[in-house]
Order: structure tokens, then sequence, then C-alpha cells
């Protein structure tokens, strides 16, 4: 009994912690007192401050383009890595899969370190190309890993019957594999689109200042202080990750079809 | 090239050029620029020269540095103390309430963790939910300053970086055979002799590899630091990013990021010991 109360004390005490703060910001994006600490009535004022905000919304719009275009092409190449590394036996396959180890392992710092330094010395220009180069390799491990435990529970028999039937490789790529995968490799899509729109340590040092995305628009916000509109935001962006995040949990829990 | 191999060629030649251009070259590139002289007009001079090792135990750097590695540490034992019984106490629920539970951890790694940043800045605040309540309950009659101190940036970090360690440990604990336990106890062997020798040493490549999730994170999160620490509560990346950004001492900021890899390595290295000593176990 005591041991009951005690597992579940802990549990409770635990998830106020993690979610305490994000619905203390949710409420408050709908308090019409400014301090945020007073209840005042229910608005959605902040919401329109945010909406007619241009330089905040040009940050979101910059943001989502380089979170589709970065997502798509690490699941694109993530995909095809992630059979080749299944399928075939090669040297330096246990060094591919510890570079991308490293890759998820290693804090973005070094990441960020490392990055700038290539582009000033090959002198990419700093903007949309450097922050898409930054956002696919960090994004690139996390799609392998997922498509790949996708496909050791497959039955490898299919694939054989599609070779003995006479489809190429590129073939039973598109039409069995990634069909089979599909909940991984859409699961990979979604988990790099929200890292993608939630980096900010990578971001602040490959971005110039032509093209502002939006977590470091938020970060020089918030650096300054509290401000209802970025509440508002905050919430607008909290609301995305969970439908992410919901989506992806329900496609990796489907069993595979065949 | 047989057209049979080509899918093979491209796929894993597209994950290697990236892997090669763009992870394997830019970290070597940071590890020669580390050895090499800083210059004001040019940034770096091509002189060999140990002098950003030097500055690393410099004391005028050496503290803050310490003083990092001190809050990613005590950030990193606490996130160890709950989590391994949270993960513990998950993998003894039934398996409809585990996926929830997992579910439940697994959002706040997902969210924005900068937004989540600013929102304990709004909980913790002189003026925040924790000292209004304390207040009104009578209490304190003061608020107590959180804000710009040690404990507000292990709380954030703690925070952010919770679930990194519960989910490790959780797969950890959640492989380890039922029958190691039942074979422990029917040998007589006390619960925290168990732990001590059964489930601890079964469970380590996921304390480690939490740890190290935790950890290094930790170490370059300026972000928490830049909200909610003030000038005495800097971290590595803090100063990384300074060097680099405003200070334009690249090496100096290389030599920074060379030593985070070697932490990096070292933790690798005890997972990958802990890991074989585990499959020798089992085997």
């Amino acid at each position: 009994m005591i041991g009951r109360i005690g597992k579940w004390g802990f549990i409770s005490l635990l998830f106020i912690y993690l979610y305490l703060p994000i619905v203390v910001l949710v409420v408050n994006s709908f308090n019409s007192t400014k301090s945020g600490i007073r209840w005042g009535e229910f608005t959605t004022k902040w919401y329109s401050a945010m909406w007619n905000n241009s330089g905040l919304m040009d940050a979101a719009m910059n943001s989502l383009l380089v979170a589709t275009v970065a997502a798509t092409a690490a699941t694109v190449i993530g995909t095809l890595a992630a059979v080749a590394l299944h399928r075939y036996r090669f040297r330096g396959k246990g060094a591919l899969n510890g570079m991308l180890f490293v890759v998820m392992a290693s804090p973005d710092i070094v990441m960020a370190v490392s990055l700038l330094a290539l582009f000033v010395t090959i002198g990419v220009q700093l903007g949309f190309w450097s922050l898409l180069i930054a956002h696919i390799t960090f994004c690139l491990p996390f799609v392998v890993v997922s498509v790949y435990s996708r496909l050791s529970g497959f039955d490898p028999f299919l694939i054989e019957a599609a070779r003995d039937l006479g489809a190429s490789q590129w073939r039973t790529f598109i039409k069995i594999i990634v069909p089979m995968a599909f909940p991984a490799v859409a699961a990979g899509w979604l988990l790099s689109f929200t890292l993608s729109l939630d980096d900010v340590i990578i971001s602040s040092f490959v971005t110039g200042p032509s093209f502002e995305i939006l977590p470091l628009k938020v970060f020089s916000m918030v650096k300054v202080g509290v401000k209802p509109s970025v509440n508002a935001l905050a919430a607008v962006m909290l609301l995305l990750s969970l439908i992410m995040v919901a989506i992806s949990q329900f496609l990796l829990k489907q069993k595979p079809s065949a | 090239m047989k057209a049979r191999d080509q899918f093979k060629w491209v796929s894993l030649g597209l994950l290697t050029t990236w892997l090669v251009l763009f992870v394997l070259f830019p970290n070597l590139m940071v590890v020669a620029v580390s050895f090499l002289t800083s210059d004001v007009k040019e940034m770096i001079r091509p002189e060999f020269s140990l002098d950003s090792y030097a500055k690393l135990i410099d004391p005028l750097y050496a503290k803050v540095l310490l003083h990092s590695i001190y809050l990613a540490g005590v950030t990193t034992i606490i996130c160890l103390l709950v989590g391994y019984p949270a993960a513990w106490l998950i993998s003894t629920c039934s398996k409809r309430v585990q996926g929830l539970l997992l579910f439940l951890i697994v959002v706040p790694f997902w969210t924005n963790s900068l937004i989540r940043t600013y929102a304990m800045k709004v909980i913790l605040g002189n003026r925040g939910i924790i000292n209004k309540g304390l207040m009104e309950l009578g209490i304190i009659d003061s608020p107590i300053r959180m804000m710009y101190t040690e404990t507000a940036v292990i709380i954030a970090l703690v925070y952010i970086l919770l679930p990194f360690m519960i989910l490790p440990l959780f797969s950890a604990i959640e492989k380890m055979p039922n029958t190691y336990l039942e074979a422990a106890r029917d040998l007589g062997s006390t619960k925290l002799n168990t732990f001590r020798t059964v489930v601890w040493p079964l469970t380590l490549p996921g304390v480690i590899s939490g740890c190290l999730l935790v950890f290094l994170p930790a170490l370059g999160m300026f972000y928490i630091a830049d909200l909610l620490g003030g000038a005495g509560n800097l971290l590595i990346g803090n100063i990384i990013r300074d060097q680099i950004l405003v200070a334009r001492n690249w090496p100096f900021g290389a030599a920074l990021s060379v030593s985070l890899i070697a932490i990096m390595g070292l933790l690798m290295w005890a997972y990958h010991r802990a890991n074989t000593s585990v499959k020798e176990a089992k085997a």
C-alpha cells in the first residue's frame, strides 16, 4: 500500500516538474495582464500581436522552409542509407555506424564549431544553405536509426521474392521497402522537422544576419525580458510539437502490415 | 559498375560523402585549428602552438571551466538519482500504462527546449509562481532570489535533460531478464545486495549512455546560462560561443571544443566496456 502511494507520488511529482512550466506558459498566453503572475481576464490579444509582428512571422516562414527541406533531404538520404546498411555487408560498415553514433551523441556546440569552421574555410555565405547543410547533418542519424530498426522486423523473403521476380534494386526499394517501412520513414521526417525547428545552438553559429529563423528570434526576444507575444508563440510551437510527437508515436506503434 | 550494385553504391556513397564532408573533415579541422596560433587580424596564424591548451589550465579560465563542469556534473547526478527510480517504476507498470508514461516523457523531449527554458524563467522569477505561492501561504515574507543563480541553472538543466536519462535507463532495465532477479531472490540475496551485484552492473550501459546524453549537452547549452544563470554561472558553451563568435579566438574555441570531444570519447569508451562486460555476463 505504502509502496503504491510512494510509486505514484514519485511519478506524479516527476510529471508536475516536467509539465508545470509548460502549463503556466500556455495559461499565461491567454492572460490579459502583462506581468503574467496575476490573472486578469481571458484574451487572445497576444496571439494577434504575434500574428501582426512581421519580423516574427518572417522568421517563422524561414524556419518552416529550412525545416521542410532539411527534413526531406535527411529522410531521403537516411532511408537509402538505412536500407543499404541493413542489407549489405561491406568494409567500413562499422566506421559508418560509428560516425552516425558520434553525430547523435556529440554535443550540439561541437558540431556548431566544426561546421562554422568548414563554412568559413570554403567560403560559404552564412544563411539558408549553411543552415540547411547543418540541419540535414544533425537529422540524418535519427532517420537512419528509426528506419533501420523498422527494417529489422521485416520478413527478408519478401525482398528475395521481389528479386526472383526480376525487380531491380531500385524498384524493390520503391515498391516494397519504402511502403513497408513507411511509418518509420514518416516518423523520421517528423522528428527531423521538429529537431530543425527547435535547434538554437547550431543555428546560432551557422546563420547570418540576412536570414533570421524562429528559435534565434525568440532567443533575442526573451533575453531582453518576458514578452506576452512570446507566450503566444510558445503555445503555438508547443501545440505543433505535440501534434508531431503524437503522430510519430502512433506511426511507430503500427505493426508491419506485410 | 554492374546495374545490380548501383543501388548499393549510390545509397552508401551519399551517406559516406555526407558524413566525411560535414562531420569527419570539419572535426579534423577543429582539431588542427586548436594547435595553431590565434591572430587578431587573420583569426588564425598557421604556426604550431599549445597556447590554447595552456589557456585551458590558466586560473582565469580554469575556474570558469571547473564551475561549468561542476554545474553539468551536479545536473547529471540529479538526473541519475531521479531518473533511475523513475525508469524502474515505469518498468513495473502494465504495458498500457508504460506506453502512456513513456509518451508523456517523450513529449517534453520533443518540445522546444528554448521555450521550456523561458517557461522556467516564469516559474523561478522573483515574482514567479514559486515565490508567489510561498508568499501567499505565508511561508516566506520576501521573494527568494532564484533567478541568475547556480540553482536556477541546475533546475533548468535537469528539467531539459531528464528525459535523455530516463529513456536509455528504461530500455536497459527492460532488457534485463527477470530470471536474474528471481535467481538472486531464491538464493537469499537482500534487495540492496541484488541491486548492487546484479541490477546495477546489468544496467550500467544504460547509466553510462544516460550520463553521456546529459553531461555533454549540459556543458554546451549556452542559452540556459544566458537566460537563467547570469555572469557567474557560465557554461563551457557560453565560453566557446564568445571565443568564436565575439572574440574571434578560433584556436582557443577549437581547443575547448576538442576537450568536449575528448570527454565524449572517454564516456563512449566506458559505454563500450560496460556493454561488453554485460554481454559476457549474459553469455
